[in-house]
């Protein structure tokens, strides 16, 4: 039995168990999306696009589902050190799959937001959650349709046409099962025309040596004139395997930008998909990896230019030691209707051991001849000349490397535009690069 | 400003339009008697086959063994082509013109008209002996017509001649290498080829030696219905050099014909070999009517400590290709290039690039890869650079960049690295662009007319991978080059 048959009985045997606990307009797909599992299977490695992981794979193990919604413990303490020292944030916390309700979040909530459950949205905003979801996951791909199956709960986002959050928005996700588990996490974040809004995630394990796959699902609809960033971090532990998908819809001059980074993670595939619903949006991607032991960090991303004078920018960068593997596997396409696009995209790796594995892919498909279209890729080790010119001023080898990571990194970190976050960053990084147990700053987790 | 440069678009797709309607001269068919073998692909065909050319029993069990895993295989799809279902039992896999009982003593003996086909091609054999000191060897359909020079270069130990005359004068030699590079397991196209190939050239450089002159092969599909199926083989011993010359053309015809060929290399120590292609097979006229499928595997092993391969190519002609010569950089210190132009105009597709695999300590591969499109043409590059735990030092650079001549085509670009080892660097930068107005601009201000002013800036474009063929080629690339986009602005 491949690892997706486990799941499409799991959900023929207890279908009726989990639209029991999950409202109406997340039932309503699941009939759909169980027929299109049916002839469906998850990629392995070696197919076109993963050369380093097998989604099959990840799936395999009988991962525990809550199905029947059981309210998970966890220690509220312990995500509190998640903060970002000097910022105040709207925050949400997620266990397992479960948005926990806060009455501080409901106090704090600025005029214009939603931010709950999908479950509470449905009963407060049923015309929302109508209209919007499942729209941009559904048949993408297995892994989207198997959340669509098996997704009871998830979080809502909403932020109303012309209104500026000046706090961010943060998302705390975090396992703590004793037991293998699988979360399938489902996120829908509608920002209205001229709004303007920034989300902070983070990922967390608190069991550790106790396997979970979180399995997520992220659309994003950004009106016209609106404006949306997404600062994903991840930060679990070696037995956590994610698959991560974000669906961007962004209409006429609108603005997304996305930093992913995974500093601490088992196996992680990011999926991005962007697409352009109107002139002269702009897209920026941005995303960094440190891989160490046995982690796998595959990174996929396609933008799909379909109007003219739109603009993306993609930079991904990966530091890979031990026996870690890397991918990135981006996709630009320019329409023949996408006339003046300026797509860039650039992939930057240093091999810091010789067992590390690096898979770059960055892909053009331009069927236009009005636009500026470049990309870039290199994979190679830390400068010797630099190195040999600091050591010669005094800086120790161990420091001098350091310093240079530091420096690889920097230009990702710098697009971060909130600057208590961009100090957090490279605190972090700075961590993880000097080999430190993935934790942040203070956290017991 | 948009609105500004929306006249000047359309203008330009006129003179593109204009431009690209001139006829594909290389389209008339030679009137040879033709010996076809029947259409069709079966065990008892390419019993035929051999039979015909006299082979001995090992090589007619390797094509039957290519044959039956030929029939296990399926045509490849993940290319960025649209390529229409092929019935390969409606092909011709053998045609030859029809031979003298003795074959012939000089180019006296050989069939005028066939001489007549070369000169119009402007590769008269008698000519090329004389004057430029290339040798050829023409294979015309499946079989190879004439070598020239041989005995010139025999004074030096060189075999050059066809592929059917190696297998009798040198089985060993053809043996020892005939699928080393390109196993007929390797890919559906390769596995026909070897079922079925009908002949092509063979070359041996000696140790020490430096082959005085560019050897060359035309390759030419005359017969209807027929596909070509040729093979070369070539190898270098210990510190040889030789320079080899490929083109190819085809006569105009409605139907589809298929081209699919295999070339073996092999380089031992500090050798070198420098592999340049113009191939202009009948593209199809413009509404994609017709044409050549181009399906060739091309490969190089860099065995020997030190040595090299240097491919170049320009791409004009075929209504589609798939092809992406490759070196396997097995030798330490060995050397893989690989220099391309793609144009692509019209209904083309064009699906190419290159495989560059390190495998041993401090190897080197550049690739500079230029495609040009115009029409409804599609034009990919697809290339692996793949780094192998073992290759030390490897290094490799990537430039591929993509022109645009028109708002109706496409140009794609689909490179995978693969990195295995934490002392390779690895480069890989790719842009894409159209002709500029300013460009343009600058040269019609100067009394350039738009059309010489296209060839002009294509033409400097392209100039880095040009000026890696060797003379002979230079001059007539350039002119197909012009043919193909004169005038095109986007």
């Amino acid at each position: 039995m491949d690892s997706l048959t486990q799941y499409i009985r799991l959900y023929d045997e207890h279908a009726a168990t989990i639209c029991s606990h999950a409202p109406e307009a997340l039932n309503r797909l699941r009939p759909h999306a169980l027929a299109r599992l049916a002839a469906a299977r998850f990629p392995r490695k070696g197919d076109e696009s993963y050369p380093a992981i097998s989604i099959d794979e990840l799936f395999a193990p009988d991962f525990g589902l809550n199905i029947n919604r059981m309210a998970m413990p966890v220690d509220m303490t312990a995500t509190m050190h998640c903060g970002v020292p000097n910022i105040s944030t709207l925050l949400g916390v997620v266990v397992g799959d479960t948005f926990r309700p806060s009455t501080s979040l409901e106090r704090n909530m600025p005029e214009g937001v939603t931010f709950c459950s999908l479950a509470r949205a449905a009963e407060i905003h049923p015309e929302i959650i109508e209209k919007y979801y499942g729209r941009l996951a559904s048949g993408r791909n297995a892994a989207a349709d198997l959340n669509t199956l098996l997704a009871q709960d998830g979080v809502f986002i909403h932020i109303a046409a012309g209104t500026v959050v000046d706090r961010p928005l943060q998302l705390i996700n975090i396992f703590n099962s004793t037991a293998p588990f699988m979360a399938s996490r489902r996120v829908l974040v509608v920002v209205e025309q001229g709004a303007d809004a920034r989300m902070l995630v983070c990922d967390h394990t608190q069991e550790r040596n106790v396997p979970c796959l979180s399995n997520q699902a992220v659309e994003v609809f950004i009106g016209e004139n609106a404006r949306f960033d997404w600062y994903d971090l991840e930060e679990s532990s070696d037995d956590t395997s994610r698959v991560s998908q974000l669906f961007v819809d962004q209409q006429a001059h609108s603005r997304f930008s996305l930093n992913g980074t995974t500093l601490m993670a088992g196996r992680t595939r990011n999926n991005y998909f962007i697409d352009h619903s109107g002139p002269s949006c702009s897209t920026r991607l941005t995303g960094m990896a440190v891989g160490m032991a046995d982690q796998v960090v595959d990174n996929f991303t396609c933008v799909g230019h379909h109007f003219p004078e739109c603009k993306s920018e993609q930079i991904f960068k990966y530091i890979l030691d031990d026996n870690s593997q890397g991918s990135f596997y981006g996709t630009v396409i320019v329409d023949e209707a996408a006339r003046f696009t300026d797509a860039r995209q650039t992939n930057r790796n240093i091999l810091a051991s010789a067992d590390a594995r690096m898979y770059t892919r960055p892909r053009l498909e331009i069927n236009c001849d009005e636009v500026k279209c470049s990309h870039g890729a290199t994979v190679g080790q830390l400068d010797a000349n630099a190195l040999f010119y600091m050591r010669s001023r005094g800086i120790p080898e161990a420091e001098a490397k350091m310093m240079l990571m530091q420096a690889f990194m920097s230009d990702v970190i710098d697009t971060v535009e909130i600057d208590a976050l961009r100090t957090r960053l490279h605190q972090l990084v700075e961590r993880r690069l000097s080999g430190e147990a993935a934790r942040c700053a203070d956290c017991k987790i | 400003m948009i609105e500004e440069k929306k006249p000047g678009n359309d203008d330009s797709g006129e003179i593109l339009a204009d431009a690209t309607s001139g006829e594909y001269k290389y389209g008339f068919v030679t009137d040879i008697d033709t010996d076809i073998v029947p259409p069709g692909l079966s065990e008892d065909v390419i019993r035929l086959i051999s039979a015909k050319k006299g082979e001995p029993e090992w090589l007619l069990e390797f094509r039957l063994k290519a044959y039956r895993k030929w029939l296990t295989m399926k045509m490849p799809d993940w290319a960025h082509l649209d390529i229409p279902p092929i019935d390969y039992q409606a092909i011709s896999y053998y045609a030859a013109p029809v031979k003298k009982k003795d074959s012939p003593k000089s180019l006296d003996e050989v069939d005028p008209e066939l001489i007549d086909t070369f000169n119009k091609l402007g590769i008269s054999l008698e000519e090329q002996k004389k004057l430029s000191g290339v040798a050829v060897d023409a294979v015309m359909d499946s079989v190879s017509v004439k070598t020239t020079h041989r005995e010139k270069l025999a004074e030096l130990g060189i075999i050059f001649c066809s592929f059917s005359e190696a297998v009798r004068d040198y089985p060993d030699l053809v043996r020892k290498y005939l699928g080393k590079v390109v196993p007929y397991t390797d890919n559906f196209f390769a596995a026909l080829n070897s079922a079925v190939f009908s002949d092509g050239s063979f070359v041996y450089i000696p140790k020490g030696v430096r082959c005085p002159m560019e050897l060359s092969t035309y390759f030419r599909i005359n017969a209807a219905g027929t596909g070509q199926f040729e093979r070369t083989l070539i190898v270098a011993d210990d510190d040889s050099y030789v320079s080899y010359l490929e083109g190819c053309t085809a006569p105009m015809r409605d139907e589809n014909q298929l081209h699919a060929a295999i070339v073996e290399i092999v380089v031992e120590e500090r050798a070198e070999v420098k592999y340049s292609t113009v191939q202009n097979w009948y593209a199809g006229d413009k509404e994609g009517r017709g044409g050549v499928y181009n399906f060739v595997t091309k490969r190089g092993l860099c065995r020997g400590f030190r040595s090299k391969i240097s491919w170049t190519q320009v791409e004009t002609g075929s209504a589609i290709t798939w092809k992406y010569p490759g070196c396997i950089l097995a030798g330490d210190e060995s050397v893989g290039e690989f220099y391309s132009v793609a144009v692509t105009n019209n209904r083309q597709q064009a699906d190419t690039g290159t495989k560059m695999i390190h495998l041993g300590r401090r190897t080197r591969s550049t690739i500079v890869s230029k495609g040009i499109s115009a029409g409804h043409s599609q034009n990919s590059y697809r290339g692996l650079v793949s780094v192998a735990p073992g290759a030390e030092g490897a290094r490799n650079y990537t430039q591929c960049d993509s022109l645009l001549l028109s708002q109706t085509c496409g140009a794609h670009t689909f490179p995978y690295i693969d990195v295995k080892n934490d002392s390779a660097v690895v480069e890989h930068e790719a842009t894409t662009s159209k002709i500029s107005e300013d460009q343009i601009f600058y040269c019609n201000q100067r009394g350039i007319p738009t059309e010489e002013a296209v060839g002009l800036i294509v033409n400097g474009y392209a100039k880095e991978v040009m000026s890696k063929l060797p003379m002979e080629f230079a001059v007539e690339a350039q002119r197909l080059l012009s043919i193909t986009l004169e005038g095109s602005v986007g």
